[in-house]
């Protein structure tokens, strides 16, 4: 039976009827719209389907929807404000720290909790808080440097 | 690949969920964090009607110490776990684990209890809890029972939690002095599952081990205790040699199966080393 629920996504509320058995990655992206959070192993190996909740990234393919009313969501989409890049998406342009960009809106969640919740990363420390997501492309170095421009005060 | 279809049900209380456990028996599953059933139910290895969700019981996610010990609700997430003031003060060694498990993300969403009821062999919590002599609280229809950690696996997948039972808490005793311990860990790299795990509480007392517990972990249906090598150190002076007879009696005491992560052979001589590392290590750490 589909259940009406609430959710809170970037600040905004959204109603949804939704059935039980759909995760929070499907339903930002099928019913919200916010295709921004990426798919792929669907098994919470690979971060690309991170996004923030209450403060602390989630995998969404692993998060049922129904689990998350009532919580605050944060996902790539938000990070952006009035049309200007949060400061770790301006350096991973900045850093070259993007190729195809699959994993990126997975990354940026991972690395704006980490700097949130430690705001001067050592690289190990970098190298640990990204570890949850997979990067195909990079090579994680351009990644970490990113990570780490930021860490050390916003130089870039 | 998505869920198979289900219906979800959010008990608020301990009493409620193990009510709705009874009632659906077979047809419901329990879910923590979820991170080990729902892949389970998207590769359809399980297609339970009910999933019962224990988020909402709010008070199984806590971390207390009183004069025993501390005590560890079944929800308290590997997160919280690792970083815990209490359990990085009276158990470093226990809290060090989650950081050896999985992903940041991860580790957000898992629970410990979620961990131990999963019963993988592989689990990383249980082999420093075995040897912590930690206990689990359960709660079922017929009220609670607490068992020795060390009993509750069963075999790969399997626990002593009856029809009707959850896992509530998990009781950690506080330790003589001079104890202290290590949990070495082998894998591909530290997301993945361990091909094997070791842990080692000893007391010390001067250069003697006054006192040791061993566990492996990913070596057996469930994780074991290598009493024969804990006899060989017991009471002794360390040195190399001895080490060394430790590592080659608890390789025996393994009964690895060849797997896609590592096969008997090499779980056998990783034993081995791991053993007199983490025996080490914790006389080390017990200074
Ligand atoms: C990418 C990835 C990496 C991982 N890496 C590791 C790792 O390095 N080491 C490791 O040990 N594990 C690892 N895991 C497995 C898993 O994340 C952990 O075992 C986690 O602690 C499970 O907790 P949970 O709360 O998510 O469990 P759930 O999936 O919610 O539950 C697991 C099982 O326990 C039962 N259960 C849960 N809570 C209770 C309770 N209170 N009472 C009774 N039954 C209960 C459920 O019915 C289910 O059978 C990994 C998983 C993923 C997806
Ligand atoms: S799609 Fe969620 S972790 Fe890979
Ligand atoms: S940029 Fe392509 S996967 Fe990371």
């Amino acid at each position: 039976m589909k259940r009406l629920i609430h959710l809170k996504v970037n600040g905004e509320p959204y109603e949804v009827a939704i059935h039980p058995y759909r995760t929070l990655a499907e339903v930002l992206r099928e019913e919200l719209d916010l295709i921004g959070t990426k798919e792929a192993c669907k098994q919470g190996d690979c971060g690309s389907c991170t996004v923030i909740m209450d403060g602390k990234t989630v995998t969404s393919c692993l998060t049922l929807a129904v689990e998350a009313e009532g919580r605050e969501i944060r996902t790539i989409e938000g990070e952006a404000k009035n049309g200007k890049l949060s400061p770790v998406q301006q350096a991973f342009v900045d850093h070259g720290a993007i190729q195809c960009g699959y994993c990126t809106p997975g990354m940026v969640m991972s690395a704006t909790a980490l700097l949130e919740q430690n705001p001067k990363p050592t690289e190990h420390d970098v190298r640990m808080g990204i570890a949850g997501n997979i990067c195909r492309c990079t090579g994680y170095t351009k990644i970490v440097e990113a990570i780490l421009a930021l860490a050390e005060g916003g130089k870039k | 690949m998505r869920l198979p279809k289900f219906e979800y049900l959010g008990p608020k209380t301990v009493q409620e969920a193990c009510s709705l456990l009874a009632q659906h028996g077979d047809k419901a599953k329990v879910m923590a964090g979820g991170t080990d059933v729902l892949n389970v139910m998207k590769e359809r290895k399980i297609r339970p009607e009910y999933l019962i969700g224990l988020r909402a019981i709010s008070d199984l996610s806590y971390i207390k110490a009183d004069a025993d010990g501390i005590k560890i609700g079944a929800l308290t997430t590997l997160t919280d776990l690792a970083n815990s003031a209490v359990v990085k003060e009276k158990f470093p060694c226990l809290a060090e684990v989650p950081m050896k498990m999985a992903t940041v993300q991860i580790r957000n969403m898992g629970t410990i209890g979620g961990n131990l009821c999963n019963a993988a062999p592989s689990a990383d919590t249980a082999p420093i809890l075995i040897c912590l002599g930690a206990k689990a609280k359960i709660a079922g229809p017929k009220g609670e029972r607490v068992v020795a950690l060390e009993d509750f696996f069963t075999g790969p997948g399997k626990t002593v939690l009856g029809k009707g039972e959850l896992l509530v808490e998990i009781q950690v005793p506080n330790q003589p002095a001079k104890t202290a311990g290590a949990y070495l860990k082998m894998s591909r790299v530290s997301v993945d599952l361990a091909i094997v795990g070791v842990g080692v509480v000893v007391t010390r007392e001067g250069d003697s081990c006054k006192d040791i517990k061993i566990t492996l972990g990913a070596v057996a249906p469930t994780p074991i205790r290598a009493k024969k090598a804990e006899a060989v150190v017991k009471g002794k002076k360390i040195d190399d040699a001895l080490l060394e007879e430790a590592g080659k009696i608890a390789s025996q005491e393994a009964k690895p199966i060849d797997d896609v992560r590592g096969s008997a052979f090499y779980r056998t001589e990783i034993v081995k080393v791991y053993t007199k590392r983490a025996i080490k290590q914790a006389m080390e750490q017990a200074k």
